[in-house]
């Protein structure tokens, strides 16, 4: 039983873009402290040992203090501390700021195993099959209990909490094959809670993708669940379906809610309005849309986030709606986001709600005319329909 | 200025001959051990002496049962295979260990059992503000460990000494429940143990005791008291609201019914952060007196270390937030928590180099204690140095939940707190039991707790690194040397706490008489007789000194004549 099964390892292997830098910090952490340490421990022991007691009635000269001192080792070691803090700063913001031009992978966590979706569609438990060199952003939430993604070699990790989506990302820079753990305690099988990572190279990772040729991506399982469940006959995408705010082009713009504030569309504001819509009505509809709660699962709703997600190319360019709408223009119930949503005026008539300037108010009463123009089915749908591939021809309308 | 480098002149042994002299407590044989032998004299007691004693039985008796789980944890983690234990029985024990050895050991240990005997001692003072309050608190201690450890024998907790929901609100078949309550209940007994002290050290403090007189032990356990009766509350809120959860199915923390899981991990670090200095201030206050006793000097920068104690219980309620940097906090909060965890690291630098510089020129004992104290200021400087890494909010990204983690708190409550309260129990034994130890094994025995502990824990850090997760009852096999390593270390710790029990036990009946100041120290506890009488002094003391003020007797007389230069605090008068 004590045989030892695998060589000694003392360091993980630095297996992606940010490995290096995390593992430099680690090294200056462990040099200063070496240092700090070796300081007191030398300065200690030789006091202890050049003013070791000689006689044992000596009573020592006493010395108070000395401020010059105290305020010495109080401001320079607050100073290297700073560093310590400025450079984990950083580490955060590049681990945390996710990355634009990632290939997204969807997991979900469950008590005990991850399930990952990759964007062509092919699923994976307690295995991810990544390329090398490119930027992957997981987006992770889980079914049950908080857990944890970890992948040591990488250096990342984040909570995967439930009625949330957290996001980390990484570029693999070594192929192999790397432990992937649970990291939150999660019940009884909780080390069982892992796998591996396979970084592959690009060839071999598109060989392994077509491995799985039946696969469906989520945008278009996304966009089956649309349908199956209904929400088409009011969202219809593509088109202000009516009672309720259209859904194309929104995604990473600001929405004014009825209350008086703003949201910005993200994943968590898709996915808690699929669960909860009543918690934050944009403004100009009412609270009449009824809870998917218990309908869809975790990965259905990744799937529908995926694909509304897709109804709005421009949103990884950070568009902002500030440009006045167009009011008085019933024709285009279709929406269009567009590559160039700031300058194209079509793509704010997509979002009739957004405006956040004066214009506001007109743009509003607008919206909610329009909507009343689109509600006939016949007038929105087809374009709907034909939502990503159209969109960019519409510009030249 | 005769007092430099003069010897002592028989220190503290004077007879009373002279008026000012010290006072020899009533005849030796009456103390507030052989006061009355009946049980029920111990069971009612209001003697804050006896109930410190009460205090040691039930804490050590925890203390051996939470190293029992600590053992079985580490014989499992022998070999990369779940092998030992199943895995619903290995989350049992490290919840088990985790509960216990912080619950019921290192939460009330320091504060219970030393604070409680000495609080009233150095500060001149009959006994606690509320004796009676003193000893509901230990029984409100007792029900709770009851009901803690009939969880834990119907069946056990598996959810981690964190109760994390929804995991321990909707999914865990254990009993959270009861193990909730009774945690409950404990803080109510560490409330009331924070609240005594509070007040005792306003209103009791004997004539001439100015808060600048006080030891640097009273500083600490102000500064603790003022977490106990601030945090623990809001334990107690957060325990209960997630009783009624599991219970009632109210939607606070569960996501599934309108709750936030997140809300609960703040709820309990706001508590469970500050908790970490109610476990560490009570060290460093016994580390502050034995450096100044075996080193024969007042502690350098008294005011520094005095006003450190309460910066750290200050800012210690700022930085719960550390605990949750990758669990989906927001960036900026991430920044400021960053920030503050480093701020609240000065006030602890401020005191290992003043200790180490008090040593200087000192005129220093290789007793026990001492080597105790040492062995803290070390380990204590690597447990507070890898605090820094986890602190370092994209270092902490990849080290927290992992093995660096459990090594860095251990290296800050057993190579910090535990040393320092075995370092404690050895210094103040003469005066608790009125015996001395044999100083030999003593030695010997710190020794290889030192050993056993680094090498326990040490590897732990470099399987932190390497990625291996916290609570896992099965790991990679190319992490077993490592883990061997550590195992092998606890069975040199589990020695080195195992041989002080029998030789500390065997002094109680074959150990040499203690005379009342066996160290020469300062204290006003060494200047009543060793057991203290139940009054504690027969005199009330009038202090004219300041705190270690090392010097020849005749400046060292426990009622003195208070002079304008003493300058006393008026507040220390309350009895007149």
């Amino acid at each position: 039983m004590f045989l030892l099964q695998s060589p000694v390892r003392l360091l993980p292997e630095q297996a992606s873009t940010i490995s290096g830098e995390v593992d430099a910090l680690y090294f200056y952490l462990w040099g200063v402290s070496a240092v700090m340490t070796l300081l007191v421990a030398i300065v200690a022991a030789f006091f202890v040992i050049k003013y070791r007691r000689r006689a044992p009635d000596e009573i020592p000269r006493q010395i108070a203090g000395s401020m010059k001192l105290e305020t010495l080792w109080s401001v320079i070691p607050f100073i290297i501390m700073l560093t310590f803090f400025g450079w984990g700063l950083k580490l955060y913001f590049t681990m945390y700021r996710m990355p634009k031009d990632a290939m997204e992978i969807s997991v979900v966590g469950k008590q005990w195993m991850w399930k990952f979706q990759h964007p062509t569609g092919q699923r994976e438990i307690n295995e991810l099959h990544v390329p090398i060199g490119q930027k992957i952003k997981l987006i992770m939430t889980t079914e049950d209990v908080i857990h944890a993604l970890s992948i040591p070699d990488f250096r990342i990790k984040s909570d995967v909490v439930p009625g949330r989506y957290t996001a980390i990302w990484f570029e693999a820079t070594k192929t192999g094959r790397y432990h992937l753990f649970c990291t939150e305690y999660c019940g009884t099988n909780h080390s069982g809670m892992g796998g591996f990572v396979e970084v592959m190279e690009r060839n071999e990772y598109e060989a392994w993708l077509s491995g799985n040729l039946n696969a469906v991506s989520p945008i278009v399982a996304g966009e089956g669940h649309f349908n199956s469940l209904g929400c088409v006959s009011c969202h219809s995408a593509g088109g202000a379906g009516g009672r309720c705010p259209t859904l194309a082009g929104i995604f990473g713009k600001q929405q004014p809610l009825a209350d008086g504030g703003n949201v910005t569309v993200d994943e968590a504001y898709i996915r808690e309005s699929i669960l909860n819509p009543s918690a934050k009505i944009v403004a100009g509809y009412s609270n009449i849309m009824p809870t998917y709660q218990g309908q869809v699962s975790e990965e259905q709703l990744l799937q529908l986030v995926s694909y509304i997600k897709s109804l709005s190319p421009a949103a990884s360019n950070g568009i902002q709606t500030t440009a006045p709408a167009r009011e008085n223009n019933p024709s285009t119930g279709v929406a269009s986001p567009s590559g160039q949503g700031t300058t194209n005026p079509d793509s704010l008539r997509s979002n009739p709600l957004a405006p956040t300037n004066p214009n506001a108010e007109a743009g509003r009463g607008a919206g909610s005319t329009r909507a009343n123009d689109a509600a006939s089915p016949g007038s929105s749908r087809p374009n709907s329909s034909s939502s990503g591939g159209n969109q960019p021809r519409r510009e030249n309308q | 200025m005769s007092s430099i480098n003069s010897p002592f002149d028989k220190p503290f042994e004077q007879p009373v001959d002279s008026p000012g002299g010290r006072m020899r407590p009533v005849p030796a044989e009456r103390n507030y051990l052989n006061a009355d032998y009946s049980v029920r004299s111990w069971l009612l007691t209001k003697d804050h002496k006896r109930i410190a004693l009460l205090y040691l039985f039930s804490v050590s008796f925890f203390f051996f049962i939470g190293s029992i789980y600590a053992m079985l944890i580490r014989l499992e983690l022998l070999t990369p295979k779940g092998d030992l234990v199943q895995a619903a029985t290995y989350n049992k024990l490290f919840t088990h260990h985790g509960i216990i050895m912080i619950f019921l050991f290192l939460i009330p240990s320091i504060p219970a059992i030393l604070g409680n005997f000495l609080v009233p001692l150095m500060i001149g003072a009959k006994d606690l503000a509320f004796p009676k309050i003193n000893l509901l608190s230990w029984y409100l201690y007792m029900i709770g460990a009851v009901i803690v450890s009939s969880a834990i024998m119907i069946g056990g907790v598996d959810t981690g000494w964190y109760f994390y929901v929804p995991y321990s609100s909707n999914f865990s078949n254990t009993y959270v429940t009861l193990a909730g309550l009774g945690i409950f209940v404990l803080g109510f007994s560490s409330i009331l143990t924070g609240l005594n002290f509070i007040v005792t050290t306003h209103t009791m403090r004997a004539p001439g005791m100015t808060w600048f007189r006080l030891p640097l032990f009273i500083w600490s356990h102000y500064a603790t008291s003022l977490i106990m009766l601030l945090g623990t509350p809001v334990i107690a809120i957060t325990l209960l609201l997630l009783v009624f959860e599991r219970t009632f199915h109210v939607g606070i923390f569960d996501p599934t019914i309108g709750g936030d899981p997140v809300l609960f991990q703040h709820l309990f670090w706001f508590y469970s952060h500050p908790a970490v200095y109610i476990m560490l201030l009570p060290g460093m206050a016994i580390i502050s007196e034995i450096i100044a006793t075996f080193s024969r000097k007042n502690i350098f920068g008294y005011k520094f270390v005095a006003f450190s104690s309460i910066a750290i219980a200050v800012f210690g309620f700022l930085v719960w937030g550390h605990h949750l940097f990758s669990s989906s906090q927001s960036v900026f909060a991430g920044m400021i928590f960053s920030f503050i965890s480093f701020a609240v690291a000065v006030p602890s630098a401020i005191k290992v180099f003043n200790w180490t510089a008090t040593l200087f020129r000192g005129s220093i004992s290789y007793d026990t204690p001492m080597l105790y104290a040492l062995g803290y200021i070390g380990l204590f400087a690597i447990g507070g140095l890898t605090g820094l890494f986890l602190a370092s909010l994209g270092m902490d990204v990849h080290l927290t939940d992992t093995y660096f983690v459990v090594a860095h708190f251990h290296y800050v409550m057993v190579g910090g707190t535990l040393l320092a309260y075995l370092g404690g129990i050895h210094y103040w034994w003469p005066k608790i039991t009125g015996r001395l130890y044999p100083e030999g094994w003593g030695r010997f025995s710190a020794l290889i707790v030192f050993v056993g502990f680094n090498l326990t824990f040490f590897p732990q850090f470099l399987l932190g690194f390497l990625g291996m997760p916290r609570r896992y009852h099965a790991y990679p096999p190319e992490y077993q040397v490592l883990n061997v390593l550590s195992s092998a270390g606890a069975s040199i710790l589990a020695i080195g706490f195992t041989i002080p029990l029998i030789y500390l036990l065997w002094s109680l009946r074959y150990g040499p008489k203690a005379t009342d100041d066996p160290w020469m120290a300062t204290g006003l506890e060494w200047r009543t007789s060793s057991p203290p009488p139940t009054e504690n002094f027969v005199e009330t003391p009038i202090v004219t000194w300041e705190a270690y003020e090392f010097a020849p007797q005749e400046t060292m007389k426990v009622v003195g004549k208070l002079t304008p230069d003493d300058k006393p605090d008026r507040s220390s008068y309350s009895g007149n």
